[in-house]
């Protein structure tokens, strides 16, 4: 579990995480192309994502695919949110997403 | 780019190959881990695949695709409710190696219909039921969910009717 923490004190890294969720399965170029980052800054941040088991990979032919594994993050959900707490805090995230989005 | 798969997850279980592929396929072991789902994947190449929910009804049906113990598992997989039963069955591959006394279960989920509605409940589906098999297999506790805790109707069509 440090390593996942360690991973996430990260803005950059939280980032491409963010763009794996909006798209999942994206190579390195891709991951590039859209980020103010150097390809080794980008190269290196996946590494240490992928050995926290934040990020899982696949290859397709010669490309290397990257996937946003949530798995880890569900393992801390899971340990400090209890059972009956979860609806409460799914009304509350729902209502400040509802009330943050309300005027745009 | 279509065929790249949708969903991959990845997760480390101290455990050994034998042991997660039993808990996988054995409805005996799913039962207690995996909302309360008796899933059947026990059979070879050419059977059916088969996860049945608490109430006794087919959840998800398929055929198994490739199975080859304590390795590799792929199936088809086809939603049975109303909502996303007359969708082409998708495809779901569990590999699993051992690493470091470890197990590393990767699970890939791909082929959905275009503009699949069970792809929707996937995403959230995958992490618990994975989480709940690594307990249930590092300490003999699955996690204490249901099927509501999911947070989604596709897993809990009995409790989001009932209002609970």
């Amino acid at each position: 579990m440090d390593a996942v923490f360690k991973a996430l004190a990260d803005a950059s890294r939280r980032e491409l995480l963010d763009r794996l969720r909006a798209e999942n399965g994206q190579t390195l170029g891709d991951l590039c192309a859209r980020l103010a980052m150097t390809r080794q800054a980008v190269s290196k941040h996946l590494a240490l994502l992928e050995e926290a088991n934040l990020v899982a990979t696949v290859r397709r032919g010669r490309e290397k695919l990257h996937y946003l594994n949530p798995v880890p993050i569900h393992e801390i959900a899971e340990r400090w949110i209890g059972k009956f707490e979860r609806s409460c805090l799914q009304a509350l995230s729902d209502m400040k997403q509802a009330l943050e989005t309300r005027d745009e | 780019m279509s065929d790249k798969p949708k969903f991959v997850y990845v997760i480390y279980i101290a455990s050994t190959p034998d042991k997660v592929w039993q808990a996988l396929t054995d409805p005996e072991q799913t039962e207690k881990y995996w909302f309360g789902y008796r899933v059947n994947a026990s059979g070879n190449a050419g059977a059916s695949f088969i996860a049945r929910n608490p109430g006794g009804e087919d959840f998800d049906k398929g055929v198994i695709l490739e199975s080859d113990p304590p390795r590799r598992l792929a199936c088809t997989w086809r939603p049975q409710h109303d909502h996303d039963k007359h969708e082409r069955p998708s495809r779901v591959t569990f590999e699993l190696a051992p690493l470091k006394g470890q197990v590393r279960l990767t699970v890939v989920h791909d082929d959905f219909d275009e503009g699949s509605k069970a792809f929707e409940g996937i995403s959230r589906g995958w992490p618990a039921v994975l989480s709940s098999l690594k307990s249930f297999l590092e300490t003999g506790q699955a996690l204490a969910l249901s099927t509501s805790d999911v947070d989604d109707k596709r897993y809990a069509p009995a409790a989001a009717e009932s209002g609970a």
